[in-house]
């Protein structure tokens, strides 16, 4: 550095000094321009696109839910709107704490908490997960007025799932559920993908599953500009959801009520059928559950009560249980004695009291049974013996033949899931079902067992009460069904379900009248005449006894038998006697005779539906007091 | 008798003459652009920011109004009172935001820091002047002591952005009073490498654990944030990636006045203030960027042809310093929102939101007045 340098040196050295500033300066404007050009020219489209993704964001309008009434148009389905409290995942970086922030504004449970955590693992996309339903007025207020404090924390109205019967019908109704794993893997499967955004429940059970595709509806899109909070602040363009239909049942609620309040406490089912159409009028099965509960995901202490509970309230036992039929498979056994030419109206046969076969003695000791049998007579007492004979004299082949075409041994196709198919046994079944060699092996001594409703014969309720609905039709077997109209609402269209026979058998018309005539004299002086003896209406019916137990060489002794051993009552039955409105299976587990248990519960649900004669049942309290809790 | 007589309309011109129609000029520009900037990004902001626009302005033209000697002779009080009232604020300072900047007199509050960016460049411009004709080296090192005491007590506040404002003023003097290249030279090289041993290795300086030491972690939060902005992209990383989305969804000609989605969808964060820039890009394009740099060119062209006619070495020094102080302002910013560089909190100059910044500026352009018409009146 030059000392005493003259004023002239300086400026001259300063002046350098402003050029290099000059120099730099505009070099890193001119880099700004680079930059600017790059950002606003080169690589425009890629940012115009990036903001206008920031903009627009396409959002799902969930359809709403369509209902489901019976046939008389009560709502057995509904929805219904609730403010619910919730947080969005992705904008909370703890949800835990904001949890607890919530807690110290509304009432947060324990419960609550546990269910967030579980959705929480479920939930999809990046969707708000609720922590509360059902939020009052005043709960809402408090939360909204701090909102600002609690980004990620929502209050929506969203539509929810209410079941007014309560356990009424549950298991043909069935309920729905948050939208799981599994349930996200078979949308996808079924290409519903896009349909089901913005959807969080879907049909878990009964009808809300068979017809989830008709109940969802069609979900619409909106596409929204929002702010950079994520809140819509335009709507741009839309379209609308279009709502699910809804469903309108054959299903007449309080005849249904009044079979579940005829079975009383016991494990049963009922199913009483249309055989006109094959509408199912009722299917009834006890004990049964409250479907409410499992809306918002069941806690873990109403999920143990139910599935640890001895009588399995979760089970349909309408459609999924099967049981030997016991006595009332002889009306058809009959029938195929007639068809097949085996057996005619007019033969009788006399000392029937001990059946021989293959050295094994099957006794009939009943006083009724032992002379002068014929075809009449061994239904309206129900003589084994006849039957054992008519087994053997038809062969299992021919037996399992001529019942096929009535839909045993096979799934109805009902329109409930869930659906058992029975056991119809022959030859090819028990080769089929059992692996070792000697199993395999069909013995004479099974056909005469199968003869009487025995053996490996095992029936659905829903099975049996549809056989005999397609005998009463003279052959004209339906696809048995709950659903009568599915109705579109959007469009006003309504779709009819089932309206005609799926098969005919051909059946003589007076070899059914034969059987039918036998039933109805079943009701008047046999089995079942003690039941229906003050009827107003004429019944035709069967009892029968499944066995649970077989004691070898002791006699059957129904005090002496626990509770959970004693045999299951059966009654099939049908009225009025000539021109059937309803056909009607009823089973109680381990209710003893058929007539004992059984066909009592028979009277009441066609007492109901005949005489229309309101049922004092306990069903009708439990409805009301859900209604009083709903309008609170 | 008459020159006694006191002429109304020459009173007006004695008191207009300092005024630089030039500058002026390119500043009632940039003050217009920001008004229409304003009504668009803020627009309940505009009436006070208009008395922003008059205080500033009469500040401006008081400042030009004082001869340079005069503003000279005020940098010693100046710095020193800046000084204590730095170490003030080390000692009854507010905290805001981790940082102790603020100092309050009880009826308001200041930054001294920001007092700083002018006292400065002011002190050291005044000891060159004493040194006039018989510079040594050892006056570098005065100087530099000169600017060591107030930018340390600015560092340990600690508030990096200003400190390296408040550096860059003190080393634009030195710069121009002709501090030696062998010092420059090794000096930017070593910055320059740092900045590459940053971008170069990134990764592993920005993991979690890892401790710069030199700088905080807001600080290196910051730095981090530049080098990888969607790294973080709900936090600290949003400000850039939406500013640059803005900017770059401008286009050529941009998306219309008043029409930018990235503003109107509050995307872009502080829009009125330090992101300012992102609106005009967004809304007026590369076009409305690029007047924008005109402006800002004329504007420091003017400064330094002002700087280099200064008839003393304080004035030269000062208006260099001045000028470069704007242009230092005017390229951290726009290379903050552009993505260029780390987020420091530099205000547009004159486009910007709010009034400190604003009057600091303007009084930096009163200075540049005045010693642009004591030029004129040595001529005269």
């Amino acid at each position: 550095m030059n000392q005493y340098r003259s004023p002239a040196e300086d400026l001259a050295g300063f002046r350098n000094r402003i050029i290099v500033a000059v120099l730099f300066v505009f070099l890193c404007l001119g880099l700004l321009g680079a930059r600017f050009y790059l950002l606003q020219v080169a690589r425009h489209d890629y940012f115009h696109a990036r903001a206008e993704g920031n903009r627009i964001a396409v959002l799902p309008v969930v359809p709403q839910r369509g209902v489901i009434y019976d046939r008389n148009g009560r709502l057995l389905a509904r929805n219904y709107s609730a403010f619910t409290l919730e947080i969005n995942p992705s904008r909370v970086r703890d949800p835990e704490r904001t949890i607890d922030d919530l807690a110290a504004i509304v009432t947060i449970e324990d419960r609550d908490r546990k269910r967030f955590r579980r959705l929480l693992k479920e939930s999809k996309y990046f969707e708000s997960v609720p922590v509360r339903t059902h939020l009052s007025d005043e709960e809402v207020a408090r939360i909204v007025a701090r909102s600002y404090r609690l980004p990620g924390v929502e209050v929506r109205a969203r539509l929810f799932r209410d079941y007014p019967m309560g356990p009424s019908a549950a298991h043909v109704i069935g309920y729905i559920g948050r939208i799981n794993e599994r349930d996200l893997a078979r949308i996808e499967e079924r290409g519903e993908s896009a349909n089901y955004r913005g959807s969080d429940y879907i049909g878990k059970s009964g009808l809300e599953l068979s017809y989830e595709t008709e109940l969802h509806g069609t979900t619409g899109v909106e596409q929204v500009e929002i702010n950079a909070g994520g809140r819509a602040v335009r709507l741009l363009s839309s379209i609308p959801a279009q709502s699910g239909s809804d469903l309108e049942l054959t299903l007449d609620i309080e005849l249904q009520q009044a079979a579940e309040a005829a079975l009383g406490g016991r494990r049963g089912a009922v199913v009483a059928i249309e055989p006109a159409s094959g509408g199912i009028l009722a299917l009834a099965s006890t004990p049964s559950f409250d479907p409410n509960l499992f809306v918002d995901g069941i806690s873990v202490a109403d999920w143990r009560a139910l599935s640890d509970s001895p009588d399995h309230p979760m089970l349909n036992r309408a459609i999924y249980s099967a049981y030997p039929p016991g006595s009332t498979y002889k009306p058809f056994m009959a029938l195929a004695g007639l068809e097949s030419g085996k057996r005619t109206l007019d033969q009788r046969f006399s000392n029937q009291g001990v059946f021989s076969y293959a050295g094994l003695r099957f006794p009939d000791r009943k006083s009724n049974c032992q002379h002068n049998v014929d075809l009449h007579r061994s239904l309206v007492h129900s003589c084994n013996t006849y039957y054992y004979q008519l087994a053997v004299d038809l062969g299992i082949e021919a037996i399992a033949g001529f019942m096929r075409p009535f839909g045993f041994g096979s799934r109805t196709g009902v329109d409930i899931p869930g659906e058992a198919s029975g056991v119809l046994p022959s030859p090819d079944w028990k080769r089929a079902r059992f692996s070792r060699r000697e199993q395999q092996q069909w013995y004479g001594g099974e056909t005469v067992s199968v003869g009487i409703g025995q053996g490996y014969n095992a029936y659905t309720p829903l099975q049996l009460a549809n056989a005999l609905a397609a005998m009463l039709n003279g052959g004209a077997v339906f696809r048995p069904h709950v659903v009568r109209h599915v109705v579109d609402t959007t469009h006003g269209t309504r779709r009819v379900i089932e309206p005609h026979p799926v098969s005919y058998l051909p059946l003589r018309e007076q070899h059914v009248m034969a059987v039918r005539n036998a039933m109805v004299d079943v009701a008047r002086i046999g089995t079942a005449a003690r039941v229906f003896a003050d009827a107003p209406y004429h019944v035709g019916g069967k009892t029968g006894t499944a066995q649970v137990f077989s004691l070898r060489g002791q006699k059957y002794e129904e005090g002496k038998v626990s509770e959970r051993l004693r045999d299951h009552s059966w009654f099939i039955g049908f009225a009025p006697a000539d021109d059937p409105k309803i056909a009607i299976a009823v089973l109680v587990e381990n209710g003893g005779f058929g007539s004992q248990s059984a066909a009592p519960v028979a009277r009441v649900v066609m007492d109901r539906y005949l005489l229309g004669k309101p049922v004092e049942s306990e069903a009708g309290e439990i409805d009301e007091d859900l209604a009083a809790e709903l309008e609170q | 008798m008459n020159e006694w007589r006191i002429h109304p309309l020459g009173v007006l011109r004695a008191l207009l003459r300092p005024i630089d129609p030039w500058l002026l000029l390119i500043l009632v520009a940039l003050l217009g652009y920001s008004w229409v900037l304003m009504m668009s990004a803020s627009p309940e902001r505009v009436a006070t920011q208009r008395v922003h626009f008059a205080v500033a302005l009469l500040a401006m033209w008081a400042v030009a109004l004082v001869p340079p000697k005069r503003l000279l002779a005020g940098a010693v009080p100046l710095y020193l009172a800046g000084v204590v009232l730095l170490v003030g604020v080390l000692v009854f300072g507010e905290s805001s935001k981790g940082a102790q900047r603020w100092l309050s007199l009880g009826f308001a509050r200041i930054q001294p820091s920001e007092l700083m960016k002018i006292a400065l460049p002011l002190m050291l411009a005044w000891y060159f002047q004493q040194r006039e004709g018989m510079l040594q080296a050892a006056d570098f090192i005065v100087a530099g002591i000169l600017l060591a005491i107030p930018l340390g007590l600015i560092v340990v506040q600690p508030d990096l952005g200003t400190s390296l404002l408040v550096a860059a003023a003190g080393a634009y003097v030195l710069f121009f009073a002709g501090l030696s290249w062998k010092l420059i030279v090794p000096v930017a090289l070593v910055s320059i490498a740092g900045m590459a041993a940053i971008v170069g290795f990134g990764d592993i300086l920005c993991e979690s654990g890892f401790d710069w030491h030199v700088l905080r972690e807001y600080q290196k939060q910051r730095v981090c944030t530049l080098l990888d902005p969607t790294q973080d992209p709900l936090g600290k990383g949003f400000h850039i990636i939406q500013s640059t989305i803005a900017i770059g969804s401008g286009g050529l000609f941009g998306k219309g006045w008043m029409a930018g989605t990235q503003t109107h969808l509050a995307f872009i964060p502080e829009r009125h203030t330090d992101f300012i820039f992102s609106v005009l890009a967004e809304e007026f394009g590369m076009v409305g960027a690029m007047v924008l740099l005109a402006a800002y060119a004329l504007l420091l062209l003017r400064g330094f042809m002002i700087a280099a006619r200064a008839p003393t070495l304080g004035s030269r020094l000062l208006a260099g310093a001045v000028t470069m102080i704007i242009f230092t302002y005017a390229f951290v910013n726009m290379g903050m929102v552009s993505g260029i560089l780390p987020v420091v909190g530099v205000p547009l100059p004159f486009l910007s939101y709010g009034g400190t910044a604003l009057v600091t500026l303007c009084i930096g352009i009163g200075m540049l007045m005045s010693i642009e018409r004591s030029r004129q009146a040595a001529k005269e």
